[in-house]
């Protein structure tokens, strides 16, 4: 367990000295977001029926875009090689690194996904759906996706095979999340679909570490 | 039993063994592939609702059956190479996945030239039909790693990670859209449910699944020698099997 904060306490520390890296993602999920209504429609009537998708497929492709820089830093520089061989469980310093990768992702796209949903007219009603299924389910896209960030770093370009990899991988996600938006924008109910999601993300916190582990070695040795 | 087992990981062992089990299924797949085309094809009842268009179910069912236990049975391969560090798991595990891949895509292409006919349309966004293009992804992607990765040993590990990790998802997939259909249209293909179907027209379509799954065997044991052949070439057995089989050695 020590071994999980020290390790959180580095990881943070040094994702707030990397300032720009932490800005990429959503500044990315903002201009994805401005892409639709300018390559679909401006009309708000048809942004609101389709925002819920929007905003969930970009919140996707921010993660999956800031992925790639989870284990590539510390696989260049060494680290890595030094947090597998270190004493104690390994798994939990892996799983601090996953949730950092949420604290500076997932967690700043899903306080700043009210304001883009109002751009986008999503209805009022459906913003804590959107807040919640994108709270747990961008928590359970870095688990997942921590599985392709650890196989493909040792790859030089592991980033176009990391997407190939781990895009099916967060299909059920998005189908819920986006759901669960949409049933929310209609008045309905979404608790069944966030139910979904959080099993999801618990499943992904039970499995992931492990086989990230795994992955991680695999990559280590191959190099 | 347990010797016999033990035998087949042994690569000379599977290599001289393989050979008559391939053969075996091979001619097996072809009498039953024979028998169940034409049967299917000339010989079974017309649909009275579908009419003749309801025949590529003899292609379609099979190979769509198959293309999920492949996935399937990479996953199993894939837990057998990184438990037991078997290394003729992940040599029938990499001659499974080109074959998967190319007989999902055969079942989605014939699930589409099926649903123009009947729905009037070569694409839906159904439920089967999704999470089918999904597996085809999945097996893109394991794919991929074979190709990108240069140490055999890690494409091998990693691909059974990514095909363990993979099968998780497949029920996942198949239930969650059940609820995101819901919302978007409802399930009126139930062209796959056969409940009313006669006898005449099931017993082919078994036969046909039974020679598929022949098919693959036999595919899947000759990909899987020629890998044995090239990952043991160091070996003084595979030097005088070349010999033997007139090559460069």
């Amino acid at each position: 367990m020590s071994a999980f904060w020290s390790m959180l306490q580095r990881e943070l520390v040094v994702a707030y000295r990397r300032r720009t890296d932490l800005l990429n993602p959503l500044l990315f999920f903002l201009m994805v977001i401005t892409l639709f209504p300018m390559g679909v429609t401006p009309d708000m009537e048809k942004l609101g029926e389709l925002s819920a998708g929007i905003l969930w497929v970009a919140a996707l492709l921010a993660t999956l875009l800031s992925l790639d820089m989870m284990f590539r830093a510390d696989f260049d520089d060494g680290t890595l090689e030094q947090i597998l061989l270190s004493n104690g469980v390994v798994e939990w310093r892996v799983l601090a690194k996953m949730l950092t990768h949420w604290l500076v992702t997932g967690l700043p796209l899903t306080l700043i996904s009210p304001a883009l949903s109002l751009m986008l007219a999503l209805p009022g009603r459906a913003v804590p759906a959107l807040m919640l299924s994108l709270g747990v389910g961008t928590l359970a896209l870095s688990l997942i996706g921590s599985v392709g960030a650890a196989l493909t770093v040792g790859l030089r370009k592991g980033g176009l095979l990391l997407s190939l990899l781990v895009m099916p991988l967060f299909i059920p996600v998005l189908i819920f999340g986006a759901s669960a938006v949409a049933s929310a924008a209609l008045g309905l109910g979404f608790k069944i679909q966030l139910l979904y999601i959080c099993a999801i993300s618990l499943v992904a916190l039970a499995l992931a570490p492990w086989i990230t582990t795994v992955a991680l070695r695999i990559s280590v040795n191959q190099s | 039993m347990w010797t016999w087992f033990h035998k087949w990981g042994s690569p000379k062992w599977f290599y001289q063994m393989s050979w008559p089990w391939s053969m075996v299924l091979g001619i097996l797949a072809l009498v039953l592939l024979t028998i169940g085309t034409v049967w299917g094809l000339v010989y079974a009842p017309v649909d009275y609702q579908q009419g003749n268009s309801y025949r590529i179910i003899y292609i379609h069912v099979p190979t769509a059956i198959l293309a999920q236990s492949c996935y399937f049975m990479m996953a199993v391969l894939g837990t057998i190479s990184l438990v037991w560090r078997m290394k003729m798991a992940d040599m029938v595990l990499k001659s499974i996945v080109p074959f998967g891949a190319v007989i999902c895509l055969l079942a989605l292409i014939t699930g589409a030239v099926w649903g123009k006919p009947t729905w009037g349309t070569w694409w839906v966004w159904d439920a089967r039909l999704t999470s089918m293009l999904i597996q085809l992804f999945l097996y893109l992607g394991v794919l991929a790693i074979y190709n990108v990765m240069e140490s055999q040993q890690s494409a091998d590990k990693s691909a059974a990670v990514l095909s363990l990790v993979g099968v998780i998802n497949i029920p996942i997939i198949k239930y969650s859209v059940n609820w995101w259909n819901t919302l978007h249209q409802p399930a009126t293909f139930k062209l796959t449910e056969k409940p009313a179907m006669p006898a005449e027209m099931w017993i082919p379509l078994l036969v046909m699944v039974l020679g598929t799954y022949c098919f693959f065997g036999s595919q899947v044991l000759i990909r899987t020698r020629q890998e044995i052949l090239q990952r043991e070439r160091k070996t003084n057995w595979v030097r005088e099997e070349v010999k033997r089989l007139g090559g460069v050695s």
